[in-house]
């Protein structure tokens, strides 16, 4: 059987088709234009032209966070490549499945320092789940393959394939490998059934059981495997910032978020537990607060794809190695009717004594504005956030039912990485209402997409919560460093309605706490882009907060 | 803190020593030696890896080493249970008779072989567990060494166990 020649270039384009990609992103270079040529006529991708390549990394993250499916991103060589760097380690911290491509200058040019050329898979080496330089074009298809079975099995992550101009030109007979066959990647997705004997045991035995669910849950779509457990045996639920939406929020066994921001409520839950169920998470510093003091009551099971995050910061006493919604699956099968009554009560008590709070007075304050976002999106949006201050306030104030409903960066916490990302978002559900909550500093890393999203007639509402400060780091030097404001404050921050203005889209400002509604309001019936510039208190403060290095029970801002 | 020697089977693909070294160095584990070369099936490379670690160090860099694609295999090699060998080739003054004669004595008792002479210095190559190698080093020292290099270990298991993924699939 013969098969049809195609350049390198043209078979990246049909493997995009097999693997079911709609919409790409990206900006050409010099050494990418051979598949620049063939997007230009092909109309079942749709590419996104971003104004910087962090942004079209982000976009692709988002995308992929929005609909589960692998975001794929592309770039020239050289300053093209390594300005893909932030959003591959973004994706990389919080196992979010891509595929980027990057051009690089032909194989026989490689080593000679030649324009633009740069080691992308060297300097990509600890940040993505594996990488290749495509050096014949006959291992092109299957390298592509490859990446995409790579990027969306085991624990996800970002893969990139540097291709070299010549390769992108060479011809080849294109055959598209009927399976993907890796001797040195084999994720196991069943646990061990003995394991689990023993975890629904464990679970069965409990009589303070908290449920510690992460972004591993939206991952492996195993939120109704987690609903299913809780609501059988009564047991309360915390979840990471990862993990928003994997739990309804609205239910009584909701405790919320734990961690440095988490509610107080779940903080003391987990350090009174007996029995820690940790789904899909990494038990990150951020979360355990004081490592050793961690859980130190309680016994854990630990279910994870990644067999090296079991045993990686805390000793777990049962660890299951496998696919959570397979593994939670089988454990439901062996789990008992319990009320749990007591510890319940004793939870009931703290939600009552400890909720979250803030001094809601006349000023516009920010978590008004995230629970006024709570009341007109219904609950129902996607709410895509930047890093800081915002960031947890729209992790504590608004209430998640929904997975995939919050999109944050988690791991990497990269500022910037708000606003690209509810273009992807958009992008992949262009039914959904895509909010993105941001800051002055934040939104300021990646403004620079405002034309993406005009161009493309996205309907996003962007609420900046303008302080005029870096408005976390401002906090912490207001709590450790004796109110020394060491470059956090944002002096030239520019008239941000005239900035959007300039681009073609729609600013609304909002200086007064009774100007908010209604400018929601218009913004979510305009159904374009809007950006809404929310002037809030300059020193607000993120309460509950543990102390970098305390145990969780011992939090600021709890009385 | 116990010393390990892990064999690792990897595709032999370039780039694929800088993937695992890079491993090593970003988990902050220190290689003592390490070894690379060709096995018995085409295109997969054997590296022998001498690192120091407790046991919960040594499970988490087995782990993460499991993690990389071009790994097949990642055996933690007991020194109780396996045969292991160093090479060295040693370059040594020999600017006396008398020093002569006595640095051939001690080649003899350690069964090393002389393999390059000339009438300022001796090469001399000698094999053997890492104790042995160092030894034979330390005798030498006091007639001034000039160079010294050695190849870092290398093990099996003993007996019929193997690391091998070729021997699984011929059966």
């Amino acid at each position: 059987m013969s098969y049809m020649k195609l350049t390198g270039a043209q078979i990246v384009v049909e493997c995009l088709k097999k693997e079911g990609v709609k919409v790409i992103f990206g900006i050409p270079g010099g050494a990418i234009m051979p598949l620049y040529d063939i997007l230009y006529s092909e109309t079942s991708i749709k590419h996104i032209l971003t104004k910087h390549e962090q942004g079209a990394a982000h976009a692709a993250d988002g995308y992929a966070r929005a609909t589960g499916n692998v975001g794929v991103c592309i770039a020239t060589s050289g300053p093209g490549a390594t300005n893909l760097v932030t959003g591959l380690a973004n994706a990389y911290l919080d196992s979010i499945p891509l595929v980027v491509f990057t051009g690089q200058v032909s194989t026989n040019l490689i080593g000679t320092d030649a324009f633009q050329e740069v080691d992308i898979n060297g300097i990509t080496l600890p940040i993505t789940k594996n990488n290749y330089v495509v050096r014949e074009v006959r291992d092109l298809a299957r390298i592509i393959q490859e990446a995409f079975y790579i990027a969306r099995t085991g624990r996800p992550g970002p893969v990139l394939i540097d291709l070299p101009k010549d390769i992108q030109l060479a011809q080849t007979e294109f055959k598209y490998p009927e399976k993907v066959s890796l001797n040195g990647y084999k994720p196991t997705f069943s646990g061990h059934i003995q394991q689990i004997k023993i975890a629904a045991q464990e679970i069965n035995k409990a009589k303070k059981p908290v449920i510690y669910a992460g972004g591993g849950v939206i991952s492996s779509n195993a939120s109704s495997e987690l609903r299913d457990l809780a609501f059988q045996a009564n047991i309360p639920v915390t979840t990471t910032l990862m993990g928003l939406g994997t739990f309804p929020e609205t239910h009584s066994l909701s405790l919320g978020m734990l961690g440095m921001h988490g509610t107080a409520y779940a903080n003391y839950a987990i350090s009174a537990a007996d029995l820690i169920i940790a789904l899909g998470v990494r038990f990150d510093d951020r979360v355990t607060g004081k490592l050793s003091k961690f859980g130190s009551q309680a016994k854990i099971i630990h279910i994870d794809i990644d067999p090296a995050e079991i045993g990686k910061n805390v000793l777990v006493d049962i660890p299951i190695v496998g696919d959570l919604k397979k593994v939670l699956k089988k454990i439901n099968e062996m789990i008992e009717k319990k009320e749990n009554t007591e510890w319940l009560e004793i939870i009931k008590d703290w939600k009552r004594k400890y909720p979250l709070k803030y001094e809601n007075n006349q000023e516009l304050k920010p978590q008004y504005i995230i629970e006024e976002v709570y009341k007109i999106s219904e609950g129902k949006a996607v709410i895509v956030t930047d890093v800081g201050q915002h960031q947890m306030w729209a992790a504590q104030y608004y209430q998640y039912t929904i997975p995939r409903t919050f999109i944050s960066s988690g791991g990497l916490g990269t500022m910037g990485y708000g606003f690209p990302a509810a273009i992807g978002a958009k992008l992949g559900c262009p039914e959904k209402r895509v909010i993105c909550i941001s800051g002055d500093g934040s939104f300021q890393m990646n403004q620079q997409e405002i034309a993406t999203a005009v161009n493309n007639n996205l309907a996003i509402t962007v609420i900046i919560m303008n302080n005029g400060y870096l408005g976390m780091v401002r906090q912490w030097q207001e709590l450790f460093f004796n109110k020394r404001y060491s470059s956090t404050t944002l002096t030239g921050n520019p008239d941000f309605v005239k900035l959007i203005e300039a681009y073609g889209g729609t600013g609304i400002r909002v200086n007064k706490k009774q100007e908010l509604s209604p400018a929601l309001e218009k913004a979510l019936s305009l159904n374009k882009f809007v950006l809404i510039d929310c002037i809030i208190p300059g020193e607000e403060n993120v309460f509950p907060m543990v102390s970098p290095g305390s145990p969780l029970d011992q939090m600021i801002g709890v009385d | 803190m116990m010393r390990h020697t892990i064999a690792v089977l990897v595709k032999d693909h370039p780039g694929v020593l800088a993937r695992v070294a890079g491993l090593f160095t970003r988990r902050g584990f220190n290689i003592e030696s390490l070894a690379v070369g060709h096995t018995e099936e085409n295109n997969i490379s054997r590296m022998t890896i001498v690192v120091e670690g407790d046991e919960r160090a040594l499970e988490q860099i087995t782990k993460q080493l499991n993690k990389l694609i071009d790994v097949i295999r990642v055996r933690d090699i007991f020194p109780l249970n396996s045969v292991e060998r160093e090479l060295a080739l040693i370059k040594v003054n020999t600017n006396s008779l008398a020093n002569r004669s006595e640095i051939i004595q001690m080649v003899d008792i350690f069964r090393a072989k002389i393999i390059d002479v000339n009438s300022q210095m001796m090469t001399i190559e000698t094999t053997g567990t890492e104790d042995k190698v160092n030894a034979l080093i330390e005798l030498l020292k006091p007639f001034g060494l000039k160079e010294v290099v050695r190849t870092g270990k290398i093990a099996l298991f003993r007996g019929s166990k193997s690391v091998s993924t070729f021997k699984k699939q011929e059966e």
